[in-house]
């Protein structure tokens, strides 16, 4: 069972409570009219599939019913962030990944609650 | 007379068998005569080979679907410079963690041929790998809970009819006549509305699908290469030239990947995209009890699967954890909710304890169906996406992918499932009939 901090909510919730919604910062082409077969299915069906690091959508299904953003390891599924629509993450790559992870039951939630805070005063 | 090395293969291919390599014949007359010296000179069942430095192909991936590769390239196509990589053990991935259900009442014709084709080889399985295969054409039940589930039952059985498929739509009596032990109340909070029933479906040993394989493959010439782990393809030219290993490169005319939950990481190693999303699957037994269920009941409505081994456990499959996950291990709450689902159709297995509960990596495409499919890279080959249901297609799934690579074209049942169909927009959807929730 995850344990998921909804950046909306502020709250950490049940895995129960949220339903994945695969890969997240997925572009809807701007002119669909233009584009090739190939890269409509590229859009549609082709998916980046990591083992490690994965930016991926989750919805609040059975609280705020939002969408948000989070950053998991495909492997231990730890969750290293969560982020709102719209905001990117913070955790980019494997080595930040380390970083981040040196207390490896709590993530710095303190890092991201004040980047997602700086992200909101903005 | 056991001891006698008696060659395997029918007389097809007993003339592409390598020299000195015989096969141990298993028969009940040797069990008895191998118990009369207390079972201590048993052939070993395969080699241990050290890799060579050349291959004609090489599979990675020693599952069930890669070992039928080997096996059905070897016997058929006359192809023994072989080896199959493995970084674990043998049939230690999906192969031993499936639910062992075998059927091939699927809805589309690409998809009812091709399961279609796999339940015929089964049936003559055992005989032709001469590995007792525990195939138990036990049936299979599809319960309809809803009108809507039950008028799809009807368009599904109709369209297995027309394709040569046995199936029977069932009404609630006759299902209850079947399983007497299975809630078929009015007041059932999903009622069974009735069924599809193929009597010729039912259940395989696991494990032993993948060893009967291994072994025959083994005595046609073919290297089982275990704790041997792929790190990297080589391509020289605009082909594949070779893998490298934790044991060095090996260089091959033909690589074939047959690597379930981690063919996106494969396919990424030489730069190929694949349409693959890599999910936990989970399954669990409960402890052994005494028979009680004869055949396999299942129900997309509800969610749950249940069958009971030889063994005496009951064997229930849960479905996919919705997010990406490579770790083997699904959530709690899947398990939970599979759990409630067997026990409001059983109210009677309320109190049995379960034993063992894991996952897997499952590779599931869009449309539910596999890709079999030659690559833009000469020499590359991809069987792969078969998701929550592979184990059954086993066999049909290492004849026609031997057949893809021995003629370096598509089998005539494999050309439907090329990865250009996510480009043609010509998908299989089989979301209804795979039977497990994506």
């Amino acid at each position: 069972m995850l344990h998921i901090r909804c950046p909306y909510c502020e709250e950490y919730r049940e895995e129960e409570e949220f339903s994945p919604a695969g890969q997240a910062h997925i572009e809807r082409p701007l002119d669909p009219e233009s584009l090739s077969d190939k890269d409509w299915a590229n859009y549609l069906f082709f998916r980046k599939n990591p083992r490690g690091l994965h930016h991926e959508m989750w919805l609040h299904a059975h609280g705020c019913r939002k969408y948000f953003n989070m950053t998991r390891n495909t492997v231990t599924y730890k969750i290293l962030e969560t982020y709102k629509i719209g905001q990117q993450p913070y955790v980019l790559d494997e080595n930040s990944l380390d970083e981040n992870s040196a207390d490896k039951n709590s993530p710095d939630e303190k890092s991201i609650d004040e980047k997602n805070s700086s992200e909101v005063s903005k | 007379m056991p001891q006698a090395n008696i060659q395997l293969s029918g007389p097809s291919s007993a003339g592409q068998l390598i020299k000195g390599i015989t096969m141990q014949k298993y028969s009940g007359f040797g069990l008895f005569k191998h118990s009369l010296s207390h079972h201590e000179n048993w052939q070993r069942v395969w080699r241990n080979p050290t890799p060579k430095k050349h291959y004609d192909v090489i599979i990675i991936g020693g599952g069930g679907h890669g070992l039928a590769t080997a096996y059905y390239l070897a016997k058929e196509h006359g192809i023994t410079n072989i080896a199959v990589v493995e970084k674990g053990y043998l049939g230690g991935g999906n192969t031993a963690r499936n639910t062992t259900i075998v059927r091939s009442n699927y809805l589309w014709d690409e998809a009812a041929h091709l399961y279609e084709h796999s339940l015929k080889l089964w049936e003559g399985l055992a005989q032709d790998l001469n590995y007792n295969l525990m195939f138990s054409q036990r049936g299979v039940l599809n319960l309809g809970h809803t009108l809507q589930d039950m008028r799809d039952i009807e368009r599904r059985v109709n369209a297995n009819r027309l394709n040569g498929i046995d199936g029977e739509v069932l009404n609630t009596a006759q299902v209850q006549d079947m399983v007497p032990i299975l809630d078929c109340s009015k007041n059932a909070r999903y009622p069974v509305m009735g069924a599809s029933w193929q009597a010729r479906a039912g259940t395989a040993r696991h494990d032993a699908v993948a060893w009967g394989f291994a072994r025959a493959a083994d005595a046609l010439g073919v290297d089982l290469l275990q704790q041997t782990e792929v790190t990297g393809i080589r391509r020289k030219d605009g082909a594949v030239c070779g893998v490298e290993t934790n044991r060095g490169f090996i260089s091959a005319d033909t690589v074939a990947c047959v690597a379930a939950g981690n063919s996106g990481t494969l396919a990424k190693m030489i730069g190929i995209e694949l349409p693959l999303e890599s999910h936990p699957l989970q399954a669990m037994v409960s402890e052994p009890i005494k028979p009680i269920l004869d055949t396999v009941v299942m129900s997309n409505h509800v969610h749950g699967y249940i069958s009971q081994s030889d063994k005496g456990d009951l064997v229930i499959g849960a479905g996919i954890d919705g997010y990406l996950g490579y770790g083997q291990r699904g959530s709690f709450h899947v398990v939970e909710h599979t759990i409630a689902a067997i026990i409001e159709m059983f109210p009677i297995f309320s109190r049995v304890r379960l034993n063992r509960a894991w996952g897997g990596v499952v590779d599931t495409c869009p449309d539910a169906c596999p890709i079999i499919s030659k690559t833009h890279i000469k020499g590359l080959y991809f069987n792969c996406g078969w998701g929550t249901g592979g184990f059954k297609a086993t066999p049909s799934s290492g004849h026609i992918f031997a057949h893809t690579i021995a003629k370096d074209d598509a089998h005539p049942l494999a050309k439907p499932f090329s990865i250009e169909r996510f480009t043609t927009g010509q998908l299989i959807d089989e979301h209804g009939a795979a039977g497990v929730a994506h």
